[in-house]
């Protein structure tokens, strides 16, 4: 859609009208419409939650969440951005904790205050059980706090929108640490391999390959045994 | 509804037809004679009139794109007049710049090499963590199966590299793998795994061995996140929105931390550093040969301007990694990737009559050619409204091959990405084409991450060498944390031992005298920073007034 048949829409960036093509993101449509963003932008992907984005469209009184590198844009759109939700992220030694419900309410006591009322979730343009995530983490359910947590990219829309005050996202992240390290543990084959590592089992092997002159390496290379 | 248009869900009806045939005979992998012709006549490497030899500086005569050659034969950003050395806002023993996972794991380990945390600054010029390293979907190497071996790794990489990488960097990227997922999972990293406990480990493009490993498809993200997490947590000093925009020198010849610009601000500072950590990633945003990337928003290669005023020596920059699945379709996300995990769990790129070209797993650089080729020479890709080429990846195979389910589980952010387009990659397949990913070569470093230059390091993407012509998925990963790691240990390590003496810029003349005895003449100024992307009206009419 390039050339003449382009089509054109009306969007409001922060309340100024802009005229932009309608197949762009909001992420592009506010660069085509003169802004270079320093804050907003960060993978352009999907993955960072960098662009947390806010919207009104034409004609409806809904509040709408999105991320400006994901979604379209739509005539008669409100856009602005939240690139920022001041929050204090709690400091702790990952490795003294405990995985249970009092950890959470050690460090982030206000989650006992969560009224169950599912904003965070409409909230999360990834389309994560946020509620359902801080509620498990409340009953010291850490692994499924960490299950349902797994997809957020940190974009704070939750955390804004909460009435109670929560940062699901710390939640979540604290979570996930205590799952990993403290209720599934290392694997065991990635320890001995470490091991035998250290005591230098492979040293001779690989020494040899790195002083192996390019053709034969490279014939070795060729037929060596792929098992996939 | 399909996102697809009418035409495209015709092609998807062949496809469908020969999946079950196809998923039973597969396709053979190349020989090396057909792999080296593939790769001259159609990787983008190979195109003439596409690179440069350069022609300033200790590096001069490597060739390169055409787009790198341009932010090294440029002037610096700053005039030196402008800045007050007298003036330090940052007195450090370690300076790292650039918050991916490099720079990330060269901070925790600084730390626990014992620098006071109030020595360290971390400057990023995005947020911390927002970087190529939190994008990475499919995995990280290591050799820890059972079946495997890091000399079994190293082969692979040689051969995967041409041959061309540093073995001595090699060496240590293999031996350490398996340590650095201990160290992950010390952190608290939620890799996949079996029932057993033991780590869910799969191939990759080039592999001999099933070694990658992953979490789900936000692999990097849950890296990066954790290791985010630490670092806030040991209350490391940094500051977002603020660039390093040339290193800073002393009488001695060493480096000695970098002059900084605050993004909110436009002011400059100065930090001066015993040892300075570049970590800055990769070169995406340079969109080489006007490809579209992967790359995050800050992936303007600032590292290699920066290391290059100093006279650090660069290698292997004349290769460029394209990922051979990039979005060709919806137009609002060409170039992103569609993780190689997709064809490592049976995904099989197929052209538009729904016929198999190219086995699933070569490594990229043939992989990417064979589609190149696919679409090119024999004109069986399809084209997009938007005149792209591109071929199907047919993802619904990996349901088919593993059970319903695996996709929404294992690539919830494929099939949450693509879906946003109405695009259910569990039915239907992705369009896609090679995109710009990674840069393979950059600063040339030895084991313990020194650069050419006294008191600068660089670990990560920045660097050339580990990966050598070409880097297989999963290892890049790996690199990161390997070496960035390393240069935490051994900047600390020199820091301890050594002190700067009076801080100049110097080099930038000595850079401008290169220029001008090249005869280079240019209005182009480097690091970038920045990409521009902002419509062409307002660039045309922009006047700076404010
Ligand atoms: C979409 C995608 C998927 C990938 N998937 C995989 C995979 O599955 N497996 C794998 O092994 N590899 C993968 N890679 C490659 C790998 O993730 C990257 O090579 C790697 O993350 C680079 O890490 P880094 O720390 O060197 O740089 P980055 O992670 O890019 O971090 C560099 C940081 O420095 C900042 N910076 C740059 N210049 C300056 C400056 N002048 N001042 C201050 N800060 C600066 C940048 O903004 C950025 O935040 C993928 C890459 C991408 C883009
Ligand atoms: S859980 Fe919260 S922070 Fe995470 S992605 Fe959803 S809205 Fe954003
Ligand atoms: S928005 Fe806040 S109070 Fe409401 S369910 Fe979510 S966490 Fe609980
Ligand atoms: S810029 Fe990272 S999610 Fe949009």
């Amino acid at each position: 859609m390039n050339g003449k048949d382009e089509k054109f829409i009306t969007i409001y960036i922060m309340g100024k009208k802009h005229m932009v093509p309608a197949n762009l993101t909001i992420m592009k449509a506010m660069e085509y419409a003169g802004h270079q963003f320093r804050r907003g932008a960060g993978c352009r992907g999907g993955f960072c939650g960098a662009c947390s984005t806010i919207y009104r469209t034409k004609g409806s009184y809904k509040l709408q969440v999105a991320l400006a590198c994901q979604k379209i844009v739509e005539d008669g759109m409100i856009v602005t951005q939240i690139p920022f939700s001041p929050a204090d992220k709690k400091r702790y030694d990952i490795d003294r904790l405990k995985p249970e419900a009092n950890t959470f309410l050690e460090y982030y006591p206000e989650i006992s205050r969560c009224l169950a009322c599912n904003t965070c979730t409409k909230a999360c343009p990834q389309d994560i059980m946020v509620m359902d995530y801080v509620q498990a983490a409340l009953r010291g359910d850490v692994k499924e706090a960490a299950r349902l947590s797994f997809d957020c990219i940190g974009c704070g829309l939750c955390a804004v929108r909460c009435p109670a005050e929560i940062v699901p996202y710390n939640i979540g992240q604290l979570a996930r640490r205590l799952y990993s390290k403290h209720v599934v543990g290392p694997a065991s084959h990635v320890l001995n391999r470490v091991k035998e590592v250290n005591e230098g089992k492979f040293d001779e092997e690989i020494n040899k390959l790195k002083n192996m002159p390019k053709e034969e390496l490279q014939n070795l290379y060729n037929s060596r045994d792929i098992k996939v | 509804m399909s996102g697809y248009p009418d035409y495209m869900q015709e092609s998807i009806r062949l496809v469908e037809k020969t999946r079950s045939e196809r998923l039973e005979k597969g396709y053979p992998l190349m020989s090396a004679e057909e792999k080296s012709e593939i790769l001259k006549k159609w990787h983008p490497d190979y195109k003439e009139g596409t690179k440069r030899l350069l022609k300033i500086g200790p590096s001069a005569g490597q060739l390169m794109p055409h787009e790198v050659a341009d932010i090294l034969e440029a002037h610096p950003i700053i005039n030196p007049k402008d800045i007050d050395l007298t003036d330090i806002s940052f007195d450090l023993d370690i300076l790292i710049i650039g918050a991916g996972g490099a720079g990330l794991s060269a901070a925790l380990l600084a730390h626990e090499s014992g620098i006071d945390p109030d020595r360290i600054l971390m400057v990023q010029k995005l947020r911390l963590g927002d970087a190529n390293s939190k994008m990475s979907q499919g995995g990280i190497q290591a050799a820890d199966g059972t079946d495997d071996s890091p000399t079994r790794h190293f082969l692979d990489i040689m051969g995967g590299g041409r041959f061309t990488n540093k073995p001595e960097l090699v060496e240590v990227l293999v031996k350490e793998g398996p340590d650095v997922i201990k160290w992950h999972e010390s952190l608290g990293v939620m890799y996949d795994k079996n029932p057993d406990g033991t780590m869910k480990l799969e191939a990759g493009g080039g592999t001999s061995r099933r070694r990658m490993h992953s979490c789900k498809d936000y692999t990097g993200l849950e890296i990066t996140r954790v290791l985010v997490d630490e670092f806030l947590n040991r209350e490391i000093p940094y500051v977002e929105f603020t660039a390093a925009v040339e290193l800073l020198m002393d009488d001695k010849g060493q480096v000695a931390g970098s002059v900084l610009f605050n993004m909110d601000s436009d002011e400059y500072l100065v930090a001066k550093a015993k040892s300075t950590i570049l970590a800055t990633g990769g070169f995406g945003r340079l969109h080489i040969q006007g490809y579209e990337t992967t790359n995050h928003y800050g992936a303007t290669a600032d590292g290699l301007p920066l290391a290059y005023h100093v006279g650090a020596y660069l290698r292997d920059l004349d290769s460029t990694q394209f990922h051979p699945t990039g979005a060709a379709y919806p137009e609002q996300i060409v170039g992103q990737l569609a993780t190689e995990m997709l064809r490592s769990r049976g995904a099989q790129p197929v052209n538009k009559f729904g016929q198999l070209f190219v086995h699933s797993l070569e490594t990229r650089d043939a992989e990417s050619s064979a589609i190149i080729r696919e679409c090119y020479e024999r004109n069986n890709g399809i084209i997009t409204p938007t005149g792209m080429r591109g071929v199907w990846l047919d993802t619904p195979l990996i349901d088919l091959i593993h059970g319903s389910g695996t996709i929404e589980r294992e690539f919830s952010a494929m099939y949450r990405m693509w879906g946003k387009f109405d695009i259910d990659i569990r039915r239907e397949p992705m369009l896609v084409f090679p995109t710009l990913h990674y840069q393979n070569g950059g600063v040339e470093i030895n084991t313990k991450c020194e650069t050419s230059v006294p008191g600068l390091y660089a670990a990560g993407e920045v660097c050339g060498g580990v990966h050598g012509k070409n880097r297989l998925m999963g290892n890049s990963q790996l690199d990161l944390y390997v070496f960035g790691r390393r240069a935490g240990r051994f900047a600390a390590e020199r820091a301890k031992k050594i002190e700067i003496g009076k801080l100049t810029l110097d080099h930038v003349y000595r850079y401008e005298r290169w220029l001008s005895e090249a005869g280079i003449k240019t209005d182009r100024r480097a690091p970038l920073i920045l990409p521009e992307y902002r419509g062409k009206r307002t660039l045309e009419h922009k006047i700076k007034i404010l």
